[in-house]
């Protein structure tokens, strides 16, 4: 499942959900949230707005997760991803991978959270006490 | 007719996040329409300068030498920044 939702969610339904889906095939479930943080190099965050490419940012977080489930043999994976103004301490993304075995899922899980920092179409502004910014980028230019 | 589109902070240089237009028959590839966006001027021509920029075409992750036609969606933006 990929959802890309301005709306908060709620971890345990989501994952509940996913065990309900999975009926006793899988012998683990790792699941990581990402949050906001107060602090980024050095400022006090008061806002975080996550700007997104509506269509490609869907589309490339389904390749992430078709690409891990491939590769790790899932049988299931979520990944929820906000977009619009967040407040410190707000949920920002959520990754789940469900597998037969623990390590496997625990490697898929990063994998997704990591791959999504560099290829998923989203962009961070954040506002601190005296200034508003636009996040740098991996700079994983390909052109 | 192509669909451009701009995000995040080339969005806000340009003041404007899409647009559509009717592409020059000498147009071929992204390169062509970056070097046609920049003859509008400033804040065209320093904004789509360089390589700093990622570009999409059909929200797929293009190059430079990527064929353009009539009915694409080609979007540039910044290096991307979630999780």
């Amino acid at each position: 499942m990929i959802r890309v939702q301005e709306a908060d969610f709620d971890p345990g339904t989501v994952l509940n959900q996913l065990r309900d889906r999975l009926q006793g095939t899988a012998g683990a479930l790792v699941s990581f949230i990402g949050l906001v943080r107060d602090l980024n190099e050095g400022d006090s965050v008061s806002q975080l707005t996550l700007e997104h490419y509506p269509g490609m940012t869907e589309k490339a977080l389904g390749e992430i997760r078709e690409q891990a489930c491939t590769r790790w043999n899932l049988l299931d994976a979520v990944i929820i991803h906000r977009v619009g103004p967040l407040a410190p301490n707000d949920r920002i993304v959520f990754v789940a991978a469900a597998c037969a075995h623990r390590g496997d899922a625990f490697r898929a899980c990063e994998f997704m959270i990591d791959t999504l920092k560099t290829e998923a179409p989203f962009w961070k502004k954040e506002v601190t006490a005296d200034r508003t910014r636009w996040l740098p980028g991996a700079g994983n230019d390909r052109s | 007719m192509v669909q451009l589109r701009y995000f995040a902070s080339l969005r806000e240089t340009l003041g404007i996040g899409s647009e559509s237009v009717a592409l020059p028959g000498t147009i071929e590839t992204v390169a062509d329409l970056e070097q046609w966006l920049q003859q509008r001027g400033a804040p065209w021509d320093t904004a789509l300068a360089g390589d700093h920029l990622l570009v999409a075409v059909n929200q797929v992750v293009s190059k430079r030498n990527t064929a353009v036609s009539n009915g694409d969606e080609i979007a540039w933006f910044p290096p991307v920044t979630g999780g």
